[in-house]
Order: structure tokens, then C-alpha cells, then sequence
């Protein structure tokens, strides 16, 4: 491997959420040198989740979701609309689609996830919701009358649906799983959910796939794997998300389900060796948590990318500055508090920890009632690794502590 | 002094400032946000992390 050049900038790529609070950390702990950041979209780094909720309902513009900038910032290089196409760790270079080569002195990897597609032909009325433009094509589509198909029935399906029967939209879920959002929050919850989308007029077709889609210039009917054929102008798919480390692929790196990372966000190769000059953050990291166990996880919850982009800046800018701390940073205790939260309709959800990891559908209502308000435990081994809020907030509080403290 | 604005048109009382500046930012009994809109300097990196994840992007530090 060649010595690091010190005039080469830390190259982060993914110009989103997780590279920025990359950025902004390794600015705040003290990195004083070039930063540039790679991102094949053409806007400046923006907050993905109203793009399903508040800001779909309304006017989808990048105003209205572009993260602040800050004053530190400053002097950061933004190289927009441009994609890297590989990479090379041993010669630190990367290359990109323009045709470039540039050689960098560490790397950020923040390139997330992308949305899954059905596999059809390509007609118009298709669309899935992961970036501004995508919700910008569908917040055109979604006029008062037209009818909706929405296809999986995870959150974001089910707030894409929310959102498109309060613009007026006929909406018809369609899923393979016996309710919607069955796998994060169990079948008690998820039938709940099915009560309370149901109520608002949303029609759910489930345990079924999609066997077409019909249409001459654009969709005119989905069929379904029962033999149903709902009508539709437009559908949605969100049946899940692939990690985009195609740009990876001729490297060590373990991408055996995104990038595999150490607890100080350090890359580590298939031999199990981290690298010092190469981190991951955000979706497509995939690092162990000791607030649950050694086990290593991708977790696609929305306040990751900035504790994992705050947690790989610290530890990347203590390596550069080469001043005996770096042994220091990295055994500083990293242990993030998931946390995410979901509005459908009157329906405000709000989780912390990880409720997936609940063993034996151990869970168990804490508080209230399911058909109002209520907080709902998710146990494994009799241990609370995540707690759910119908409509609850403050009293999820003792039960976050709880689950930060090990779970008893 | 910090001065600390949020924006409470677009607040959804998530709760999220509350971990990152316990001194400036509270849920109340019916789960609504309070704040306090000053702060010393001593708080600025608390106050900066209370912005960066606060779900709706609505508090500001008014510099
Ligand atoms: C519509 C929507 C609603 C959501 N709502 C919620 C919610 O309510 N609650 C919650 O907790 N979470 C939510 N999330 C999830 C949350 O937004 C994500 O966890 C977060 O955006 C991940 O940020 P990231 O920076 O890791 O990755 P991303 O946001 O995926 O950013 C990766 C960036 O890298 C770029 N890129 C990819 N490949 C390359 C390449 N080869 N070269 C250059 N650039 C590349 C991508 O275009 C993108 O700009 C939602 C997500 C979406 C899409």
C-alpha cells in the first residue's frame, strides 16, 4: 500500500445526510484540511422523510427540506451529479463517471440505499419515493380523484398512502404480508394499523403480489397474484431498498449486506481488518451496536447517518491529526439510541431501540390502550429492546432509558 | 448568549432536542414542546446537536 498523500482531501461520497454530518465532524473536531464531497444528485443535501409526509402534502420543492448549512462549512468542495464508479484502496484513488481519477487521503462511504423496482416493463405511472426528484414526479400524479396503488406495506408505503388519500386520491395497498407493517411491529400493532388505515378509507389488499402491470401509455391496472385487477393511474412501489456499493465491488471491503464497519466506523475488509482511512456511515453501515450486542446491523433509521457521520468524523479526523489521541477515540463507548418515528393520518408512531430483535412476540402493551394511545415493549430473552408510541410521547421516555441501560 | 428559534408551525414535538439540550428544550404533560430561547455559550455544542435532530429541521440558532 502507498504512503497517504497528506495534500489529498478526505473524499466523502454520498453527498446526503450521513456525508454531511461526516463533513461537519471531522470540521468540528479539529480537521482542518480539504474535504470534498462526491454526490451523484444535483441538490445540495436534504432531509428525506417528508418527502413522504409533510412536504409531498404540500409543495415538493428542495427549500422546503434542504438541511441548513453551516458557517464551518465553508470551504467543503461540492462535486454534485457526478457518480463514482470505483475505486481503488490501495492507490487511494476513486474514479468517477465523468471520467476522472482523484486520489484521496481518506474515504467516507455514504451512498445509502436506492429503491427496489418490481420487475415490469417501464411505463409511465410507475414510481417509487426515495429522492426529491422522485417526489416531485409523483407529487404531480397524485390529483384528487386519481387512483392509487400503493405496492408493500412497510412505513414508508403506509405513510405514501396516508398522504395520497388526504390529497384526495382513491388508495389501495397491496401486500404480500398478512398486515401492514407486520414485520417491525408484530401482529397485535400491525392489525391495529390495519383498523385505523382502513378507517381512513384506505383499501388493503394483503397476502398477495403483484402478477402485472396493464396499461398502453401508462398504467391502467395492476393484477394481482389472486387474479384481482384493481384499477389504477398510478402506482408506488415500496417494497424495500438495495445498498448502492456496486462502486465497492473491486475492493476487500465485506459488502455482504452493505459495508461491514467496526464500532469506531472503520471499513473492515472480508479478513476482518479495519482500515484507518476508510469509514462508513449512515444506511449503508453496517456496525455493531453494544447497546444490544457484538452483532454487526444495518439500521435504516433516519437519526443514524448523523450519529454514525458525528462518530466516523471524530475517530477519521483524530487519525489525521496523528497527535497520540486516535487509541483514545476509537475506545470512546459508541453505542446510538435508534429512534424513529411515522405519521399516517391521526396516527403518530414513535420508537426507540430496536424492535426487531424482539424474541418469541414478546411484547407487551406498557401503557394505555392500542385503540387510543398507548407504549408497547418489545422483549428479547425478557429484556426491552425497543418500546413503541401510538400517540405517545413523553411517557416513552423511562422506557428509552431503560432500554440504553441494557434492558432490566 | 445563544438565541434559539423554533419554528413551531412545523414543530411535531418529536422530542428528539430533548436528549441532546435537557436545559433548553422539554416535553410538558401533554406531550407539547417548551424551550427556553437563551442559552450560554457553554451550550452551544448541546444546542447544535439539538438542531441537528430535531426529524422536522425547525430549530434554528440565531447567530
Ligand atoms: C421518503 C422517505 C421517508 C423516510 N422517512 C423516515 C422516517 O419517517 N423516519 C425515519 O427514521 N427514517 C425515515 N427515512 C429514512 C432516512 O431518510 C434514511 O435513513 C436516511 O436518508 C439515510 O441517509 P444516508 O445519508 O445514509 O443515505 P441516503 O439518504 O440514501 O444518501 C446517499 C446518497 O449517496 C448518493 N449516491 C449513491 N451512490 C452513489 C455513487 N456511486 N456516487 C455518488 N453518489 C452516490 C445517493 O444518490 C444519495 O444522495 C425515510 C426515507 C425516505 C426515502
Amino acid at each position: 500500500m502507498s504512503e497517504a498523500n497528506p495534500a489529498a482531501p478526505v473524499v466523502i461520497v454520498g453527498a446526503a445526510m450521513g456525508g454531511l454530518r461526516a463533513a461537519e465532524s471531522l470540521r468540528r473536531s479539529g480537521y482542518t484540511g480539504a474535504i470534498r464531497v462526491v454526490g451523484d444528485e444535483l441538490h445540495a443535501p436534504y432531509n428525506r422523510p417528508p418527502l413522504s409526509k409533510e412536504v409531498l402534502a404540500t409543495d415538493v420543492t428542495h427549500e422546503a427540506v434542504a438541511f441548513p448549512s453551516r458557517a464551518e462549512m465553508g470551504d467543503v468542495e461540492w462535486m454534485l451529479g457526478v457518480r463514482a464508479s470505483a475505486v481503488d484502496l490501495d492507490a487511494r484513488t476513486l474514479t468517477t463517471d465523468d471520467g476522472n481519477v482523484q486520489q484521496w487521503r481518506a474515504l467516507v462511504i455514504a451512498t445509502g440505499l436506492r429503491a427496489r423496482r418490481l420487475d415490469f416493463a417501464p411505463i409511465a405511472g410507475r414510481h417509487v419515493v426515495r429522492s426529491l426528484d422522485d417526489a416531485m414526479a409523483l407529487r404531480a400524479e397524485l390529483t384528487p380523484g386519481a387512483r392509487v396503488v400503493v405496492v408493500g406495506s412497510g412505513f414508508l408505503g403506509c405513510e405514501l398512502s396516508a398522504t395520497a388519500r388526504k390529497l384526495g386520491c382513491a388508495v389501495t395497498i397491496v401486500t404480500p404480508s398478512a398486515e401492514p407493517m407486520m414485520r417491525p411491529l408484530g401482529d397485535l400493532v400491525a392489525k391495529e394499523m390495519r383498523r385505523r388505515l382502513t378507517e381512513e378509507g384506505v383499501e388493503i389488499f394483503s397476502g398477495v403480489n403483484v402478477a402485472a402491470i396493464n396499461g398502453e401509455a401508462s398504467v391502467e391496472s395492476v393484477e394481482l397474484s389472486d387474479g384481482t385487477v384493481v384499477p389504477a393511474d398510478v402506482v408506488i412501489e415500496s417494497v424495500g431498498s438495495d445498498c448502492n456499493t456496486e462502486w465497492l465491488e473491486s475492493t476487500d471491503l465485506d459488502l455482504s449486506d452493505g459495508v461491514l464497519a467496526d464500532n469506531a466506523m472503520r471499513a473492515v475488509s472480508t479478513s476482518g481488518l479495519a482500515r484507518d482511512d476508510v469509514y462508513v456511515v449512515g444506511d449503508i453501515a453496517r456496525f455493531p451496536n453494544p447497546m444490544f450486542d457484538d452483532v454487526p446491523r444495518r439500521i435504516e433509521h433516519w437519526n443514524i447517518p448523523t450519529d454514525t457521520g458525528k462518530r466516523a468524523g471524530a475517530v477519521l479526523a483524530a487519525h489525521l491529526a496523528d497527535d497520540g489521541t486516535f487509541a483514545e477515540v476509537v475506545a470512546k463507548p459508541f453505542a446510538p439510541m435508534p429512534s424513529f418515528w411515522s405519521n399516517q393520518f391521526e396516527i403518530k408512531l414513535q420508537a426507540y431501540g430496536l424492535l426487531g430483535l424482539v424474541s418469541d412476540d414478546d411484547i407487551r402493551i406498557l401503557e394505555g390502550d392500542l385503540t387510543e394511545q398507548a407504549a408497547v415493549g418489545y422483549y428479547r430473552d425478557g429484556r426491552l429492546v425497543g418500546v413503541l408510541g401510538v400517540g405517545m410521547k413523553a411517557a416513552l421516555l423511562p422506557y428509552r432509558k431503560q432500554i440504553a441501560d441494557g434492558g432490566s | 448568549m445563544i438565541k434559539i428559534e423554533v419554528d413551531m408551525n412545523q414543530c411535531q414535538h418529536y422530542g428528539q432536542c430533548v436528549f441532546e439540550a435537557p436545559d433548553n428544550f422539554k416535553l410538558n404533560d401533554d406531550d407539547k414542546l417548551e424551550y427556553v430561547a437563551e442559552a450560554p455559550d457553554s451550550e452551544r455544542d448541546n444546542i447544535e446537536a439539538a438542531v441537528d435532530v430535531c426529524p422536522m429541521q425547525a430549530i434554528r440558532i440565531v447567530e
